[in-house]
């Protein structure tokens, strides 16, 4: 306490001004970093527990793992679904690989999943972790209290799978704003984005960038959920005001930020063609990824936000123009989920058990005979033919090998033809070569040299090739005893196939 | 409806009061008397209604019995007193439901919630998630009142529908929380004070098991298995396995959750004093004054009108 505790008699029409102890407002503030706190425990507490883990794992550093794999689930996490916990692994193992290089590689798959698994808190029922905290109630009267939260939660996906997602308190966790506002937070961080770009300090202006991403998967979130509960039932759902603003207000945001986007966008290509450094360069070309990231997510949000309008109206039709019934239901949302809900568990409980011991129905109590019951415990037990019938064994014929070169041919040839780039030489000079090694060998080379006078140049340059054979007729006839035609020149011209990837990014 | 069916356990117990009113009928006094062979005939009826997914249409003996008991007041009596001995209660008699049938509470055939999932007997979060996760499947099937009311109404569920109706619901009782400021987390020493829907948030939605099943502990897991189970009472039918699986509701489960299961649980809360008191039969179509959850229930209306 700095200020002094007054003495004086207070009136009590007064004591609406300052109170005099810690009263719930007071520790709010606290409570709420508490609980901001508490959410990084889990990530030490990795740290702490992996010298229990069999086995010498020091070596790794399990909260930088752990960030990586929220970051990860993050910004996998899609519109539908969410991020696939197999490729979640899969993309962290490079990062625990590069920590000890040394281990084996099942070891390093072994860190991620234990990682991911504690994230997600595999062993306990809840799947969540809990924090004990204390706070000052209304009374005065010190209370300890539990907080519940998760991490990485797992979400029901298409066809039954399982999908991660990571929750409101890790992105928080994450972004490291924590009790922002989604929407004027992202304006800001996209403000920073472009005075950062402007002044060509794109290190800054990636973080920035990846930060709007953030935001723009949190936005989405919070929208996806809404638009569920408008699907499923039209009463449920403020259809008058708050759904048809929240709308507007998310299209708004959208087309605004697509315009800002495409923006940044020109700004950080100019950036990146018009920049010296490869460094920068580099930077630009990552930066160009994440805000094509960002409209590719806004714009399925759109599309999202299109359909509403329509499902609404299908919905109400059926809900709201249908003949009435002469009887009246009993409202089992209204009077009977929705009450119980906000109801202590211990009361709650009376309810559901009441709905549960008259909503189930009968079932038919086995009866046993003893006689029934000795045949049954004595009978073995039936063997499952769940294998289906017996495959016959194929009777296979070994078919003889006609090819006319060996693959030792094959390699020596292709040895010889394996040139330097700045140093072509002539088929005649070929053959001979190949002539003084293996009488046959000749013909395997002008086959070969025919064959790259038309090299497929295109396709080479798709896969990323990065050498090419060519042969080209500059008019000299071929002197030699067993072929005749063009003495082609044959040389191996090299590919720019990292020019190439970076092109084919830009017109994706 | 289901005064219609007081009516007939009544009927058989107190067979003096209607004498008069129906002479020459089947009292045990006057009129054709009963012989062993009806006796057999109504349990055989009544052991059919045990059967709950056998349909009237699919078996002749079963379509014949149900005719007698709509044409001979005398049979039908007979069939009402062997289920209310075996402690059934009827809950309708026609070709659509069959003879629906339902367990009385202390009967054999009633379905305990020790039998019916091992965690619930020690854990009460779990008791409550099995038994919300039935409330909660009925509450989806038949969304309106009108949906129970009307005998046609054909309800449709997904696992995944519901579980997110229910977190739906949850999360907006967590930003009400938020708006008001409380401090939502329960007292160590008091799990039992913390609120019902804090339950329902905590619990996982699902979660990956070595063999590829649903999480049996997470939400999807517990409406699951209540749906597999109403399935096995006759009361769904399952259409296909989008949404974690989607189900449709016979008539037998409508008439069970209008006539009983939901009448008992609402008298469950108007013993604690929660909801302002209704006998059940008024028309509860717009929500309750100053309903939780801000039910608007004509909010929609505007846009057509």
């Amino acid at each position: 306490m700095t200020s002094p505790a007054s003495t004086e008699f207070v009136p009590p029409q007064l004591s609406a001004g300052p109170r005099p102890a810690q009263g719930p407002a007071a520790d709010e503030g606290l409570a709420r970093r508490l609980r901001a706190l508490a959410c990084t425990a889990p990530l030490h507490d990795l740290d702490a527990r992996k010298a229990n883990l069999a086995g010498e794992y020091s070596t790794y550093a399990m909260a930088e793992v752990a960030l990586a794999a929220i970051d990860l689930v993050t910004l996998n996490m899609d519109f539908d679904t969410g991020a696939d916990h197999e490729q979640i692994v899969a993309r962290l193992l490079p990062r625990i690989a590069a920590q000890a290089p040394q281990r084996p590689a099942a070891e390093h798959e072994r860190v991620a999943r234990w990682v991911l698994e504690n994230l997600i808190n595999v062993g306990s029922v809840d799947r969540g972790f809990r924090a004990v905290y204390g706070t000052f109630g209304t009374d005065g009267v010190y209370v300890r209290r539990d907080y519940d939260f998760k991490l990485i939660e797992e979400v029901p996906g298409y066809g039954g799978a399982v999908y991660l997602r990571t929750t409101d308190e890790a992105v928080n966790v994450l972004v490291g704003a924590l009790d922002t506002d989604v929407t004027s937070a992202q304006i800001a961080a996209e403000v920073k984005l472009e005075v950062l770009i402007s002044r060509g300090r794109l290190a800054d202006a990636q973080l920035a960038a990846e930060q709007a991403r953030y935001r723009t998967v949190q936005y989405a979130e919070t929208l996806r959920r809404t638009l569920e509960a408008t699907r499923r039932n039209v009463r449920a759902v403020d259809w008058l005001g708050a759904v048809p603003d929240m709308i507007d207000e998310a299209l708004d945001h959208v087309a605004d930020r697509y315009r800002h986007e495409n923006a940044i966008l020109t700004n950080i290509r100019k950036a990146r063609d018009e920049a010296e450094d490869q460094e920068h360069k580099r930077r630009a070309a990552e930066l160009v990824d994440i805000v094509k990231d960002c409209i590719r997510r806004h714009t399925q949000l759109q599309s999202r936000l299109l359909e509403a309008g329509p499902l609404f109206r299908a919905e109400q039709d059926r809900q709201a123009f249908a003949r009435p019934t002469a009887r009246s239901g009993l409202d089992l949302y209204g009077q009977l989920v929705a009450p119980v809900l906000p109801l202590p568990v211990e009361e709650a409980i009376k309810v559901t058990d009441a709905y549960f011991a008259h909503g189930t129905g009968l079932r038919a109590p086995g009866a046993v005979r003893m006689g029934d019951l000795v045949e049954l415990l004595l009978t073995p037990p039936v063997e499952r033919e769940h294998l289906g019938a017996e495959m016959p064994e194929p009777d296979l014929i070994a078919t003889p090998d006609d090819s006319r070169f060996s693959e030792a041919q094959l390699a020596t040839a292709m040895d010889l033809l394996d040139l330097e780039h700045d140093a072509p030489r002539r088929l005649s000079g070929l053959l001979a070569e190949a002539r003084r090694l293996d009488p046959e060998l000749p013909y395997l080379v002008a086959l070969l040299a025919v064959h790259a006078a038309s090299p497929p140049v295109g396709t080479a340059y798709r896969q990323g090739e990065e050498r090419l054979l060519f042969a080209v007729d500059d008019g000299t006839e071929l002197d030699d005893p067993e072929f005749g035609g063009a003495d082609l020149i044959v040389g191996t011209a090299l590919l720019d196939a990292v020019g190439m990837a970076a092109d084919r990014k830009d017109t994706a | 409806m289901s005064d219609h069916h007081a009516e007939h356990a009544d009927a058989w117990s107190e067979p003096d009061v209607h004498e008069t009113a129906q002479p020459g009928t089947a009292t045990p006094t006057g009129g054709p008397a009963v012989t062993p062979a009806d006796a057999a005939d109504a349990a055989r009826l009544v052991s059919f209604g045990l059967q709950p997914k056998l349909l009237p249409a699919r078996d002749a003996e079963y379509a014949d019995l149900l005719r007698r008991y709509r044409e001979e007041p005398a049979f039908a009596r007979i069939a009402d007193a062997v289920a209310t001995g075996l402690g059934l209660i009827v809950l309708e008699v026609s070709p659509r439901a069959g003879m629906a049938v339902t367990a009385a509470e202390d009967s054999v055939f009633a379905v305990r919630m020790g039998d019916y999932a091992r965690r619930a007997s020690t854990d009460s979060g779990d008791r409550f998630l099995h038994g919300l996760a039935h409330l909660a499947v009925a509450a989806m099937a038949f969304p309106r009142p009108d949906d129970l009311a009307d005998d046609g109404y054909i309800g449709r569920i997904t696992v995944n529908g519901v579980d997110a109706f229910v977190r739906q619901a949850c999360r907006r009782l967590e930003e009400r929380a938020e708006e008001q400021g409380e401090n939502t987390d329960p007292a160590t020493d008091a799990p039992g004070l913390e609120a019902a829907w804090r339950i329902y948030a905590r619990r996982s939605s699902t979660g990956a098991t070595k063999d590829a099943r649903r999480l049996a502990g997470s939400t999807t897991g517990i409406i699951g298995k209540a749906v597999a189970f109403l399935t096995d009472s006759g009361f769904l039918q399952r259409t296909g396995d989008e949404g974690g699986g989607s189900y449709r509701t016979t008539a037998r489960y409508q008439l069970q959750v209008r006539d009983l299961a939901g009448s008992a649980a609402m008298a469950e809360l108007l013993d604690l004093g929660v909801v302002p008191v209704t006998d059940g039969s008024a028309t509860l179509l717009p929500p309750p004054e100053g309903d939780d959850l801000e039910l608007a229930a004509d909010a929609g209306l505007p846009f057509h009108a």
